[in-house]
């Protein structure tokens, strides 16, 4: 019925502006993901920055990766971590 | 000083050319003195477009390397006293032209034009670089198809790398009914997307293949859908606001009947 009265309406498209949006959204979703090794770098460090207001890490090991699968991106951090700050604890 | 604007879109055939030409001669029927800069350079086509193609003697390549002055270059359009045209060479390539060197031509230019107007060569490589090395603003032009919309985030993103902030978007040969039908990307999605502001909506028209076929740009015969389009462009450029058309905001007929019957709109 609905179908019906949408066509009487001059609707009756594959609505195919859908497929197209998903499909640019996913193309996007991996085109933006190339960013430059120096963007990587600053994220790294502004991240030591961060964590080591709380935690002592080693910058040496750490590893910081985007990685995509078929429809999403990540964000994948490995930090170790040598030791916590007690001090940050006790700050609040 | 005049403002040097440059027309690009990474992928080829989204009406790059065409535009540069409209919103060129636009700013010419408003008095302001204009200069088209064919950055093209190999795969000369702006001459053709705006009609000129038969009075080339020198051109860009000519002038950076100093073979003549630049006013030698320059030709007159047929039409209209203030607008120019500096010609791509034809049979050099790319790398003959630096973007420093542009850089400089397009100073240069600026001094004497109110508006200095660069056609981008497609592709992201060095004529890409050449073409926006000198200019203030940039335009994107894109059509509403999911490979012009991404190598449009692509350029926006080599853009920003370059410096060049805050590009205008034009989306070009917009086709109401496949919109209304739910068939075409619509404005709010792709400016969604790209997240960069909407200058402005160029519809499908059929003049725009007549006028290139006569070589005369389309906003020269107003009863033309994307003459009008073309000229609230170059109006809001120049500072003026201009609300968009609305044949291209509202639904029509049915998408107001639908909306009144509480349809989701298409």
């Amino acid at each position: 019925m609905f179908d019906l009265i949408q066509k009487m309406f001059g609707k009756e498209s594959s609505g195919s502006k859908e497929i197209a949006k998903e499909r640019l959204r996913l193309v996007l979703v991996h085109d933006r993901v190339n960013v430059s090794p120096q963007f990587m770098e600053i994220l790294k460090e502004d991240m030591i920055k961060v964590i080591s207001n709380y935690m002592e890490i080693n910058e040496q090991e750490m590893e910081v990766n985007l990685t995509h699968s078929n429809t999403s991106v990540a964000l994948v951090a490995n930090i170790p971590v040598n030791r916590m700050k007690r001090g940050a604890l006790m700050q609040d | 000083m005049g403002e040097v604007i440059v027309i690009t879109s990474g992928k080829g055939g989204v009406g790059k050319t065409t535009t540069t030409a409209n919103l060129g001669t636009g700013f010419a029927l408003m008095g302001k003195k204009v200069v088209l800069v064919d950055a093209d350079i190999g795969l000369r086509n702006l001459d053709v477009v705006m009609g000129l193609e038969n009075r080339i003697v020198y051109d860009l390549v000519d002038v950076t390397e100093g073979n003549c002055r630049l006013k030698q270059a320059l030709i007159r359009d047929k039409r209209y006293e203030t607008l120019f045209l500096l010609p791509a060479a034809q049979t050099r390539d790319k790398t003959a032209v630096s973007p420093d060197q542009m850089e400089k031509l397009c100073k240069d230019l600026a001094q004497d034009f109110d508006y200095v107007v660069i056609d981008c060569p497609a592709g992201i490589e060095q004529g890409f670089k050449n073409a926006i090395a000198g200019a203030d603003r940039a335009i994107i032009v894109t059509t509403p198809e999911v490979s012009a919309v991404r190598d449009a985030d692509r350029i926006i993103g080599l853009l920003e790398a370059e410096g060049k902030h805050n590009p205008k978007l034009i989306v070009n040969r917009i086709r109401p009914h496949m919109v209304r039908k739910g068939d075409m990307m619509d404005i709010d999605d792709i400016i969604e997307i790209l997240a960069v502001d909407l200058l402005g909506i160029i519809p499908e028209d059929e003049y725009i293949v007549i006028s290139t076929n006569r070589g005369e740009p389309a906003v020269v015969n107003p009863a033309s859908l994307a003459s009008t389009a073309y000229k609230n462009i170059s109006r809001r450029l120049m500072g003026e606001n201009v609300p968009l058309m609305s044949m291209e905001t509202e639904n029509g007929f049915f998408g107001k009947l639908r909306k009144f019957l509480g349809f989701k709109e298409g």
